[in-house]
């Protein structure tokens, strides 16, 4: 565990390549075919609703910031296949991953995007507020890091009413400096809360490369400060996420000790739509691009399971007009009521304000 | 005279103060190799490199701590936030240090700085990211509060703010970083505490500041086409206030609303009205009111949010109101 592993180098690498392939075969040892393809499957749906984002975003359905989550799918699929029920899912602004792979319905993804009152959140939060309760998505959080020490209460709830629930905490590279994830860390360190805190370290915060954020490489280093175990991996597979996953959510469970994992993994797209991404080379993504968990899953199942062509088109055509459907139905869906506003304001039901300058017509 | 935009009126206040001053450096998320996530300090980095263009990890109770401790040392640091909404992370180091340090220390020491960014509501950001900070600092003594509106007081303001020896809370729009106006080419400096009337009038005195200012100005053009005339006051120096400005205008009109970005309890709007009815008791012939958020969290949809801000058309409704005409 905690191996330190370097960049990928894969550059001299092509699909093609044996030395690709060798590492591919070994890879999917022992993988069945049927676990593959679902897997495939389940990050192909994560990705083409996000694409369908992209796309409705340019031509104005969606506003505000929309982070796309393309490249980092395996981590989502993974998390939620070592998932008991109940446990819970805690990240930050970039979530649509999270919400597709534990099951939220795209119907509902797609009009919270809309912001429509069928979305997720009924139009109330966006992109970066998604929040599915009953699939053990927990948020949704939008200003980096604070939301690190409400999952360590999720997992101090789990302690206290002994509910056996494992809470996973993820953040960006970008957020590993910030105040509250320390404060959190150390919380869940002396109390031995079970959690496991997941940095997704997709190089870069915002334009700013990981290594002018953070004065060591390895952010597991600062494991041993708060008393976890650790680990450290490149994602370059839904199997391999989630056999290390599960070791880390396992030990949370049975022992009350928290894990910091840190992943390798790329963003292929902008910080957000309105980012160009000019501070990196295309032949750094192009780079990247061939550890694509995604498009490693697709080249396995055509060499190593010899999956025919046209049964791969039929997934992905499938799964597209899935997506296009969801989008569909969130442009028809109608906005929240104007009534919407006062709603969940307050526990004790609709809230018009505390002021009388501001209070609607007619209500005390 | 040339046209600016304000994001590059902000831009060459910093970058001609850091030419005339050694001590004066930049710090903040993104504001170097990025140019600033909304592009203020485009080529800042390049003119000066990286001593003084400082990009930092995101950890706002950090560098504004670092900020003031350079201060206190004599430097005069531009701390950034991506916008006023992570200022709420760094808050202890501005209400408990920034502020009180001068006091605390019985003067043994200064915080000659300026916390700079975008504030309030941009579009569909959603509850975290739509707050106005105003209301929060503004109630702070030891600290000194603006707002801009336009290219010219952005630049002219800005450059006060950097030479003032006081910490300096410098509030911004990202919806309007791209409002154009002019801007002198020569040197110019806007004393704080000055109010600017954008709009001369005799019947109804708008009082607003920072992205209140299109709303009123918007709203004054709808009471024009109404026989409505009104006096549109900007503010720009929330604290210290230019109450002189605010009375002698509420003298001649008899009425006021004041126009804003943030929720109606507990925040500047409601001291404004306090003081206009204290210095101005018996001058005034409606109560004063004022249009602003409603009291609740922002919601991302686009239809709610426009129902929690302040429009044009809310403002009119309030300037009519004053004026006992519907
Ligand atoms: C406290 C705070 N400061 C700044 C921001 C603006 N911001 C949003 S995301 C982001 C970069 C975060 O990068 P990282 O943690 O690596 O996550 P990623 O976007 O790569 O998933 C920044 C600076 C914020 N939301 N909250
Ligand atoms: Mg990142």
């Amino acid at each position: 565990m905690n191996q330190s592993e370097a960049a990928p180098d894969a550059a001299a690498e092509t699909a093609l390549d044996p030395a690709y392939e060798a590492k591919l075969r070994a890879d999917y040892e022992g993988q069945s075919r049927e676990d593959v393809l679902r897997d495939y499957r389940e990050m192909l749906r994560i990705r083409r609703f996000e694409e369908a984002a992209a796309r409705a975003y340019t031509r104005g359905k969606i506003s505000g910031f929309l982070h796309l989550y393309i490249g980092q799918e395996a981590i989502a699929i993974a998390t939620k296949q070592v998932m008991q029920p109940g446990d819970r899912v805690v990240s930050a602004y970039r979530t649509h991953g999270f919400a597709i792979a534990l099951g939220s319905e795209p119907n509902a993804c797609a009009a919270e995007l809309f912001g429509k009152a069928a979305g997720l959140v009924g139009g109330i939060g966006g992109s970066m507020h998604f929040f599915d309760k009953k699939r053990g998505l927990w948020g949704g959080y939008a200003i980096v890091g604070n939301h690190i020490p409400v999952a360590a209460g999720h997992a101090f709830a789990s302690q206290y009413t002994g509910d056996g629930a494992v809470t996973l905490c993820f953040m960006g590279d970008g957020a590993v400096g910030i105040g509250p994830v320390h404060e959190g860390m150390t919380m869940a360190g002396i109390m031995k809360l079970p959690i496991v805190f997941v940095v997704e370290n997709n190089q870069y915060s915002m334009g700013t490369p990981l290594k002018r954020t953070l004065p060591v490489e390895d952010i597991t280093s600062r494991a041993a400060g708060y008393g976890f175990a650790s680990d450290r991996f490149h994602v370059t597979s839904v199997q391999e996420t989630r056999r290390r996953l599960a070791e880390a959510v396992d030990r949370a469970r049975k022992e009350g000790r928290p894990t910091l994992i840190e992943l390798i993994t790329y963003r292929f797209r902008g910080h957000s739509m309105s980012d160009p991404a000019k501070y990196r080379q295309k032949e750094e993504v192009d780079r990247w691009r061939l550890n694509d968990p995604l498009e490693r899953t697709l080249v396995a199942l055509k060499t190593i399971y010899q999956v025919p062509e046209q049964d791969l088109d039929g997934i992905d055509e499938a799964i597209v007009a899935e997506m296009d459907a969801a989008y569909e139905f969130a442009d028809k869906a109608p906005p929240p009521p104007p009534e919407a506003r006062f709603e969940n304001v307050m526990a004790e039901g609709p809230y018009y304000g505390d002021s009388a300058t501001t209070r609607p017509a007619g209500v005390e | 005279m040339p046209i600016l935009q304000i994001r590059q009126a902000i831009r060459d206040a910093m970058k001609e103060e850091m030419e005339r001053d050694e001590r004066v450096f930049l710090m903040g998320e993104e504001v170097g190799y990025y140019n600033g996530a909304y592009k203020c300090s485009e080529g800042l980095l390049d003119q000066f490199g990286a001593k003084r263009v400082i990009d930092t990890p995101i950890t706002e109770t950090g560098f504004a701590g670092i900020g003031i401790g350079a201060a206190m040392c004599g430097l005069r640091p531009i701390v950034e936030f991506m916008t006023f909404n992570f200022s709420a992370v760094a808050f202890d180091q501005i209400l408990n240090n920034a502020s009180k340090i001068r006091h605390m220390t019985h003067g043994q020491f200064g915080v000659p700085m300026v916390f700079r960014g975008p504030n309030a509501a941009a579009h569909m950001l959603g509850s975290t990211h739509s707050q106005a900070f105003e209301h929060f600092y503004a109630h702070i003594p030891g600290l000194k509060v603006i707002a801009v509106a336009t290219p010219y007081d952005a630049k002219g303001l800005l450059k006060t703010a950097i030479r003032d020896d006081n910490p300096v809370l410098f509030l911004e729009s990202e919806l309007m970083y791209s409002v154009k106006g002019e801007v002198p080419e020569e040197e110019y400096l806007i004393p704080f505490g000055q109010a600017d009337i954008k709009r001369k009038g005799d019947a109804v005195t708008v009082i607003t500041w920072g992205q209140g200012v299109p709303v009123a100005l918007k709203a004054a053009e709808l009471a024009a086409a109404e026989d409505l005339s009104c006096e549109v006051i900007d503010l720009r120096s929330i604290r210290p206030m230019d109450e002189a400005a605010i009375i002698a205008s509420v003298k001649k009109t008899n009425r006021a609303v004041v126009v804003y970005h943030g929720w109606p309890t507990g925040g500047v709007g409601g001291d404004i009205v306090a003081r206009i009815q204290e210095l101005a008791f018996d001058d005034l012939d409606a109560p004063v009111l004022r249009v602003c958020y409603e009291d609740l969290p922002m919601p991302y949809a686009e239809n709610l949010e426009n129902l929690i801000l302040p429009s044009p058309e809310r403002a009119l409704a309030a300037i009519r109101r004053v004026a006992y005409k519907r």
